[in-house]
């Protein structure tokens, strides 16, 4: 039974003032404006973007800035906000082979076509704290960027090693947003919940199936992240126009896979696209999505990231912390009733003691 | 889409319009000076649109996540539509798109607008990706053997 109680309402309304003076900060320090957040702090950015499951870089920024970067509760107040906007349609898939590239690199091939292109990674560096220096301009190199990249999979694929990728139907396609989780979840609902999933959860769930629970010798064929189109039909003039573009990043995974009775030994693939410069989830999503197909594959279930319903019910921080987090609003009469029931066990329990001497 | 196909010019204008910023669009429409007369069929307005992906970057289609778009339509003399289309929420840059979109296709304003906006934000377009792409160019490694000591 739930008992409505009334109270709390200024202590609640002075609590908020009272983080808003915290999330302040030193007034003598220079306040920051979401500008500087969307440019300064943009892969916090794209974090909140991905996993928030809204690209607006302006927004997000605004959001990080109002959680005081709590990327969690910033999530949570973009997920809130998409909730009062119209949907207007479906995009076209985008075109991931035409990105204008940022990056692009294959462990799996040193001289992949096109060449090995770091971008503006934090790999080599020494990870050594040092203060941040205004930039200097970046060199430009003469030779100019092939454009379009070919894909690494293609590589691979013109000898057969590689599965296709599979393409039978496009009617039908699970939209999480309009309709509740149902299982046997598709491979196109499972990637939904990874690309919005929490990068921590992913990043965990892949790691664990390096480390021996649910192995599948996993290789990075490719990851890219660049700008690519959004294309949609307006309703106006039946044909696709360029919305702008956004930025993603992409892995493609392969994986050994030993043959199946109706498959020859090949690579398997598994895959990741995430709003934004997110690599680490983009790579975590593709070992774990290649993980839940482990049944697909005829391969035995045993290891946690196999478990589909177990990785899916899972995966969403906003939900997840919701759960957690509702613990601490007042449970003060269900905590009554079980302190009364602890105390009768006891009294029960020192009777029939007393009773046995 | 890389296959070549019959281009679409006012595609590839809404395309450019949507990809400019606001100030500049905002700027060109001023330097234009008296616009035509016009109606809001659809007034400026803010909404979502799903942004698919395919799975393994080439097969079936899934819901990848949501992106902002601002979106206007409006109605000329003559039955001249102007649809304006772009990422993001800025509800003015929509309908500055739209009344750009309406007098691009009436041969009388089509000159202008295209020598006065397009060519010259297709141009700085162009020249940001190029300068972008130098840079990322820059970082391409260029593997050499070592030559191994006796």
């Amino acid at each position: 039974m739930y008992v409505a109680t009334k109270g709390g309402e200024t202590a609640i309304a002075n609590a908020h003032a009272l983080m808003a003076e915290d999330r302040r900060g030193d007034p003598k320090v220079q306040e920051i404006g979401a500008e500087q957040i969307r440019e300064q702090l943009s892969l916090g950015v794209d974090r909140v973007m991905a996993e928030g499951s809204l690209y607006d870089p302006d927004l997000a920024a605004l959001a990080l800035k109002q959680a005081r970067g709590d990327q969690v509760e910033a999530i949570f107040l973009l997920r809130a906000y998409r909730t009062t906007l119209p949907r207007f349609g479906y995009s076209e898939p985008v075109d991931t082979a035409a990105m204008h590239v940022h990056r692009r690199i294959s462990a799996t091939f040193k001289d992949v076509p096109g060449g090995q292109i770091l971008g503006p990674t934090f790999d080599y560096t020494h990870r050594v704290i040092e203060p941040v220096t205004a930039a200097e301009e970046a060199p430009r190199s003469p030779e100019p960027l092939p454009y379009p990249l070919p894909r690494v999979a293609g590589v691979l694929g013109r000898e057969g090693l590689l599965e296709d990728t599979p393409t039978a139907c496009e009617e039908a396609i699970t939209d999480l947003t309009r309709e509740p989780l149902r299982f046997p979840a598709d491979r196109a609902a499972r990637l939904q919940v990874l690309a919005r999933g929490d990068e921590g959860f992913l990043l965990g769930m892949g790691y664990s199936t390096q480390r021996g629970y649910g192995r599948s010798h996993p290789f990075a064929g490719e990851i890219r992240m660049g700008d690519v189109a959004v294309e949609f039909v307006a309703p106006e003039l039946g044909f696709a126009i360029d919305l702008g573009d956004i930025t993603l990043t992409e892995c493609d995974m392969v994986n050994q896979f030993k043959g199946s009775k109706t498959e020859p030994p090949q690579f398997t693939r598994g895959y990741g696209l995430v709003f934004g410069f997110g690599e680490r989830k983009a790579m975590a999503m593709a070992l774990v999505d290649r993980a839940m197909r482990a049944e697909e594959l005829g391969e035995e279930v045993t290891a946690p990231a196999q478990d589909i319903e177990f990785v899916l019910y899972h995966a969403d921080n906003v939900e997840a912390s919701g759960f957690v987090q509702h613990l601490k609003l007042p449970h003060h009469v269900d905590f009554q009733s079980e302190l009364t029931l602890i105390r009768a066990m006891r009294t029960e329990q020192e009777a029939l003691k007393e009773a046995a001497e | 889409m890389l296959q070549p196909e019959a281009r679409n010019p006012r595609r590839d204008w809404l395309g450019v319009l949507a990809r400019a910023p606001a100030p500049v669009l905002e700027a060109a429409l001023a330097s234009i000076g008296t616009l035509p007369a016009y109606k809001r069929l659809r007034p400026p307005e803010a909404g979502l649109v799903m942004a698919r992906g395919r799975i393994g970057g080439d097969g079936n289609p899934f819901n990848l996540g949501e992106v902002a778009v601002a979106r206007c339509a409006i109605a000329m003399d003559g039955g001249i539509l102007g649809v304006g289309y772009a990422l993001g929420r800025d509800l003015r840059k929509a309908e500055v798109i739209a009344v750009l979109d309406g007098l691009l296709q009436q041969p009388s304003w089509h000159g202008r607008v295209a020598s006065e906006v397009l060519e010259p934000e297709t141009a700085r377009q162009t020249q940001s990706r190029t300068e972008r792409a130098a840079k990322v160019a820059a970082t391409r490694v260029n593997f050499f053997t070592l030559v191994r000591g006796e």
